[in-house]
């Protein structure tokens, strides 16, 4: 019998998904009542809630999928069936800690990472376990790897790695100095954000491979080449979150010049756009196709707003306001999470081939949500615009002045962000249903 | 269809040589400007303002939160200074929750903004901007 171990990291996944936007729709709603609820669950107890709770989402839903793709799909024996349940016990343990630590106060840790920094040591072991079942059944199974091996091996990686440098702010070498410890925080955080996202285009080229039919998808020279892309702005490209930063320039330089490589993303998605809309090879898994087809669409805005923001003379501008919150949410919302619910519909349908993924109202739930993004995307980005120019441009009024002026766009982004959640739902229930289906005991 | 991995793994290897000695330079590089090292009070002021999460709402170089104003240079700010901050700490006001900071947690508080104030400005009005797309950044106490 095949280890259930993905199922549960799935279904852990999807819980982490619903309580982030739920803890995220009541956090927004304090932008538009300040008072609402400050003494019992204030914004700053809220967001941590938030923040980790979706980027457990995206983890969780990564890692099940993979184990998922390994087992299920690809028929391969894992290395340790027993490291995988140790691997979701520690997980599933850590973020009840981790809830724990918030709910009490126990935040001496920093933004992303706001738990009782104790809490990174199980953590780092669940990763270091699932790099070693990784690494050990490819190893054994596979020679010549598709790129997806490669870009998922990375993210475990370089996981464990930022992982560890984001809580280097421990020692004194680097906490005494406050721009070198900000400097590497930032740096940590922005190659965590890299290595996940890793996880989940490797997923990305996984599905298409599979969906296509086509493993040249994830063999031809190409794909390498973007991968090594992503590589290099994972290590190299962090630095565009501290371009106003007063740090040595040459590490700006240095950020500059890697993120303007982007270019290249963005000139092949507009040479490959006719070509991918075009394929029709949705019959088998007509919703993991929508979903991947939304994600080149979020794919293609986002770039163009990054590649906008990395431009030192633009970022002046934009840095600090709502518009990088409009690339952080559009980048997890509109990519990562189109990605990982195009792989949560085709693990449905691996699992029940008759499982109808298609029907009318997870249909209408997606085209729901994309709209939803699409206007929460906007209202950011208007709000983020008129708080620049009230920094740059007018500088004039006080800050709460500045934010009572932006409540109409705040208004939008949480009704808008009430749509996401509902659309999501929507969606994600027949699947949710079927995943419990399939860990009943039987 | 599988692939010959051996130039991956060579390019592998450079690039994760160059992320070694990158990362070697940058651990031991530091600010433009010389900043003393953060006091053990200011180190205290630091910690204060993790354990009660202050940057979930503020920013300091416009890194953090949206709900409430950037506090680089709260510090040095004519209007506001160390008696504002103080006053504000324990104030309640807006969507600040009500803390009970005690006069020394103040004072580390207070102290953990002044040495981030020292290190520059933000937002920096005086940087110059390029027709390459570069800034130039004004430092602290550049003429």
């Amino acid at each position: 019998m095949k280890s259930k171990a993905p199922i549960y990291f799935l279904l852990f996944a999807m819980v982490a998904l619903f309580m982030g936007m739920f803890f995220g729709l009541t956090a927004s709603f304090q932008y538009l009542m300040p008072e609402f609820l400050k003494e019992q669950i204030p914004f700053s107890k809220l967001r941590p809630f938030h923040v980790t709770s979706v980027i457990s989402w995206i983890v969780l839903c990564a890692t099940g999928s993979i184990y998922f793709f390994l087992t299920y799909v690809e028929k391969f024996k894992l290395f340790s069936p027993l490291m995988a349940k140790i691997h979701f016990i520690i997980f599933l343990l850590t973020g009840i800690a981790i809830y724990f630590s918030f709910a009490f106060d126990y935040t001496e840790g920093r933004e992303y990472f706001a738990f009782a920094p104790i809490l990174i040591i199980p953590i780092l072991i669940g990763w270091v376990f699932f790099g070693i079942n990784y690494f050990k059944t490819l190893y054994k199974n596979v020679k010549g790897w598709p790129v997806h091996y490669w870009m998922w091996g990375t993210g475990i990686v370089f996981m464990c790695y930022h992982l560890m440098e984001a809580h280097f702010w421990l020692f004194n070498f680097f906490r005494l100095n406050f721009i070198k410890d900000f400097s590497v925080q930032w740096k940590s955080t922005g190659s965590f954000t890299g290595s996940w996202n890793m996880l989940v285009y490797g997923i990305s080229i996984y599905l298409m491979s599979k969906i296509k039919k086509d493993s040249n998808v994830a063999t031809n020279k190409t794909a390498f080449f973007f991968y090594f892309l992503g590589l290099t702005n994972l290590m190299f490209g962090w630095a565009h979150h501290t371009y106003l930063l007063p740090t040595q320039p040459w590490i700006r330089y240095v950020a500059y010049a890697i993120s303007m490589t982007e270019w290249i993303v963005l000139a092949s998605i507009i040479y490959n756009w006719k070509r991918s809309v075009l394929k029709v090879e949705k019959d088998i898994n007509p919703m993991a196709y929508r979903f991947l087809l939304a994600t080149d669409f979020w794919v293609f805005i986002n770039v163009i707003l990054a590649l906008l923001f990395s431009i030192p003379a633009i970022n002046f501008f934009t840095h600090g306001t709502h518009i990088t919150v409009a690339h952080s949410m559009g980048t997890t919302i509109g990519i990562n999470t189109t990605i990982l619910f195009s792989a949560l519909f085709f693990i449905v349908h691996q699992l029940y081939p008759d499982f109808k993924t298609d029907r009318k109202w997870v249909k209408r739930g997606f085209v729901s949500f994309n709209i939803s993004l699409f206007i929460f995307f906007v209202s950011l980005i208007i709000a983020g615009a008129k708080r620049s120019y009230w920094m740059y441009v007018s500088k004039d009024g006080l800050f709460s002045e500045m934010q009572d002026s932006l409540i109409p766009y705040y208004i939008s982004f949480f009704i808008f962000g009430i749509g996401i959640f509902i659309s999501l739902l929507i969606v994600a229930f027949p699947i949710f249903k079927a995943f419990l289906q399939k860990i009943k005991p039987s | 269809m599988y692939t010959n991995s051996r130039p991956y793994i060579f390019v592998i290897a450079i690039l994760l040589t160059l992320f070694g000695i990158y990362n070697y330079v940058v651990y031991n590089t530091n600010g433009y400007v010389a900043a003393e090292k953060l006091s053990p009070l200011a180190v205290k002021g630091q910690q204060l303002f993790q354990n009660n999460r202050c940057w979930s709402c503020h920013q300091l170089y416009g890194l953090g939160g949206y709900l409430g104003p950037d506090l680089t240079n709260v510090y040095s700010n004519e209007n506001k200074g160390p008696l504002y901050i103080k006053a504000f700490l324990n104030s309640s006001v807006k969507s600040m929750p009500q803390f009970n900071f005690l006069e020394e947690e103040k004072d580390a508080l207070v102290q953990y903004l002044k040495q981030v104030d020292e290190t520059g400005i933000y937002p920096n009005y005086d940087a110059e901007i390029e027709a390459t797309g570069w800034v130039k950044l004004k430092y602290r106490n550049e003429k």
